[in-house]
């Protein structure tokens, strides 16, 4: 497998100002370190090590703590996400009723992995817990969209309507 | 005020949002502009019904009328034939609740006639977002009564004889927990609310807080007063973005109204509510993981004791519940600890939601007394299973809990009957299976999801669960041993014994509970070499049936591994060596011959 490429980090000078007035927001609170975090993933849609540097100086918190607090929950990411974010839902009601070949069949068309992203940045693709859709089963979501009740013929059409 | 002659009630939780209701309900309110109705019929975007299944629901009452599966186009017609002319539109009705020429209430349905309605009584009937309805439906009452006629020994009291047992899976009686906070020596007390609910399948949690808020801000605060603390925290998965919308809206207004904040009815109680979001750890569910995170760090357990109650947020003592267990504690002082204590089974009071999912037909959100069988929900309330199959298993507690066979389906539900048949309450998940699930498959996907949850702390959990993990697959891909079995149960009963928290403690329970009920299939995994239900792939194979075969041709020229052959126009057959399992065949077969064993 080719080596994955980083891509450089470009924050805007608007986007540093955001985080700042975040930072200094919650200077002093008890526990801030994880809401900062949620707040900086809004802004940058991910957490590169120059924003994860930027909090722990404003913070006053090592950037050994903030790198293990980012890589222990799910939700914080350190690679940047696609234009389209693909969830497939593995709940267990999901995954009885055949969310797995639905997830299969988005990485063969793709061509990507979980937690992957499409070279031209347009798709990317987890596998999340239970969204709470149950009743829907089987569940994927595109960006804001959720598409229930998928059979696996319907995964070509709905990633088709994304350009 | 106007004169409302007509209210519409859209179902706004997450199962119908998935389905499209905020469409829906644009759609209604710009139709009711455009008809001139605006001001004589209000619509209002409640929580769940609980029919998530039947998704986007609508109700219009006087009447009561129950639609489902309302789309955007379906809408012009309600407006213009039910509500401008008075004429249900019968070909949207929810079709259980028409009898003849009415319809049946909805109480009488089959889905909600063995239901009793507690932690989820406001939903599906208020507006969430207004706090206004929760008031008017005695909501703030509790809280009042609390404050200002009882002490906080008599608020303990009346927890600990209504028997109210901690909903969020593990069944600690609440009334005691609240009694140990109470007691711990501390300048500074916190209560918790635990809304982080990971179990996969499991949704009881968001829709009260989508859809009645307030009952959990009530609660909170009454808890509060009870054990002596100021300052509370919400903490909840940041999955859930409505639920969290709702709350901060609720919390909002809860600060206008001087229900939260300093000097709570003039009595000098302060109390202070803040949310704290959840980044996807499913041990942050587990209590002293959720506090250390809440704490802004790594969602790690510590080793207990000390107990929260003692040490807790800050080791300051904090008092820890489930968003169900606060979901009651309102209706309890409101109407007393003996009506609560009339409701379920001797040692387990109450009701108990559950989140109906997978092989089921009414999916979605159920609330049944103590002591109803699984038989009822799953064929009375649930409707049974789809497409004629035969029900073989209900998994319940998520991924510590357990499978049910169907020899134990008139098992009554509560706390202790669950734990003896090897599995648990759980936070109320309860997932059923058919005749097509493998239920080694299905510990294998429990134990992925806790392999990938461990936080890692303890060495029983990361590393003995990673093991579980490589024995199960060995046995779906069919390379296991009968010694295989044996080692992967002696595993489990190691796993228990010596992780740190409750995540490791019951990660086992879904291989200890299937290799109990269903021993035959991972023999027959390990010595026929196949997969019963036709789930494994490694073990599974195609069969061309020779009598449906017409001889097209058509699956050997897509077999992208050259597998089939044969001569047309007579059968075809498949090399089990060669093929490679993708299934393209069966679905380019356009007679249907070609099936998996």
């Amino acid at each position: 497998m080719e080596e994955k490429k980083v891509v450089p980090f470009n924050g805007t000078k608007e986007q540093e100002k955001q985080l700042l007035e975040v930072i200094e927001s919650h200077k002093g609170q008890d526990g801030a370190a994880i809401p900062v975090l949620h707040k900086a993933q809004d802004i940058y849609g991910y957490l590169p090590i120059e924003v994860q540097t930027m909090i722990a100086e404003g913070l006053n918190i090592p950037l050994a703590e903030i790198y293990g607090i980012v890589t222990f929950y799910t939700q914080f990411s350190l690679n940047p996400k696609g234009r389209y974010q693909i969830g497939v839902c593995l709940g267990t009601a999901c995954y009885v009723k055949g969310s797995g070949d639905i997830l299969e069949k988005i990485k063969s068309i793709l061509g990507i992995d979980v937690g992957e992203c499409t070279p031209d940045g347009k798709f990317s693709l987890d596998a999340t817990r239970c969204i709470g859709a149950c009743g829907l089963a089987p569940v994927m979501t595109i960006n804001d969209d959720v598409y229930g009740r998928l059979v696996v013929d319907d995964v070509e059409d709905i990633l088709g309507k994304y350009e | 005020m106007d004169m409302v002659r007509g209210h519409v009630l859209c179902c706004g939780g997450t199962g119908c949002t998935s389905s499209g209701s905020e469409a829906v309900i644009k759609e209604m309110e710009s139709q009711l502009k455009a008809n001139g109705l605006d001001k004589e019929i209000k619509v209002i975007k409640t929580g769940c019904f609980g029919l998530c299944a039947l998704g986007p629901i609508m109700v219009v009452y006087p009447e009561g009328a129950f639609y489902s599966r309302v789309k955007v186009e379906d809408v012009k017609e309600i407006v213009e034939e039910h509500l401008l002319k008075g004429r249900i539109v019968k070909r949207l009705l929810y079709q259980e609740t028409v009898e003849d020429d009415s319809i049946k209430s909805l109480n009488e349905v089959d889905f909600y006639k063995k239901q009793h309605r507690i932690a989820l009584r406001n939903c599906g009937v208020i507006d969430p977002e207004n706090i206004d309805e929760y008031i008017a439906t005695d909501g703030y009452k509790a809280l009042g009564k609390v404050l200002t006629e009882m002490t906080r020994e008599e608020v303990i009291d009346e927890i600990t004889k209504s028997g109210l047992r901690g909903r969020g899976g593990g069944g600690f009686p609440t009334g005691l927990k609240w009694k140990f906070t109470y007691n711990a020596k501390g300048d500074k007390k916190y209560v918790a609310c635990n809304a982080d609910e990971g179990d996969p399948g499991a949704f009881m949690d968001r829709s009260v807080l989508e859809g009645d808020p307030h009952s959990i801000i009530e609660a909170m605060a009454i808890a509060a007063y009870a054990v002596g603390a100021d300052q509370g925290y919400i903490y909840i998965r940041a999955e859930y973005p409505i639920a969290v919308k709702r709350l901060e809206i609720a919390i909002k207004q809860a600060k206008e109204y001087g229900l939260l904040g300093k000097n709570i009815f003039d009595t000098g109680f302060n109390f202070d509510l803040e949310l704290r979001l959840g980044a996807g750890a499913f041990v942050c569910g587990e209590e002293t993981a959720l506090m250390t995170s809440i704490e802004g760090k790594r969602g790690e357990p510590r080793p207990r004791p000390p107990f929260p109650a003692n040490s807790g947020l800050w080791a300051k003592p904090t008092l820890l519940n489930n968003v169900e267990t606060y979901a009651n504690i309102t209706q309890i002082i409101n109407n007393g600890a003996d009506w609560f204590a009339s409701i379920g089974t001797e040692k387990s009071k109450g009701t108990k939601v559950f989140a109906l999912g997978g092989k089921i037909n009414n999916t979605g959100l159920v609330e049944i007394p103590m002591g109803t069988t699984l038989r009822e929900i799953i064929e009375e309330i649930g409707g049974g299973i789809p497409n004629g199959k035969k029900f073989k298993a209900a998994q319940t507690g998520g991924p510590s809990g357990g499978c049910i066979p169907a020899s134990l389906m008139d098992t009554p539900i509560d706390y202790d009957s669950l734990i003896q048949i090897g599995s648990m309450m759980g936070s109320g998940g309860l997932i059923v299976m058919d005749e097509d699930n493998c239920m080694v498959d299905i510990a294998k996907f429990f134990l992925e999801f806790t392999v990938d949850e461990s936080c890692g702390k303890c060495a029983p959990c990361r590393i003995g669960t990673r093991r579980l993990l490589e024995l199960l697959t060995k046995i779906t891909d069919g390379k296991g041993t009968m010694e295989d079995i044996d080692k992967l149960e002696e595993l489990c009963y190691n796993i228990k014994a010596s992780s740190l928290c409750g995540l490791g403690q019951t990660a086992p329970n879904p291989v200890l509970s299937t290799l109990r009920y269903f021993r035959d299939e991972y023999i027959a995994h390990v010595k026929d070499k196949t997969c019963p239900a036709g789930v494994c792939k490694a073990l599974s194979r195609y069969i061309i049936d020779r009598d449906k075969c017409k001889g097209c041709s058509l699956c050997s020229r897509q077999c992208p591994a050259g597998a089939i052959s044969g001569k047309v126009k007579e059968p075809f057959v498949i090399d089990p060596d060669k093929c490679i399992k993708c299934g393209v065949c069966m679905q380019t077969c356009k007679f249907g011959a070609i099936y998996k064993k």
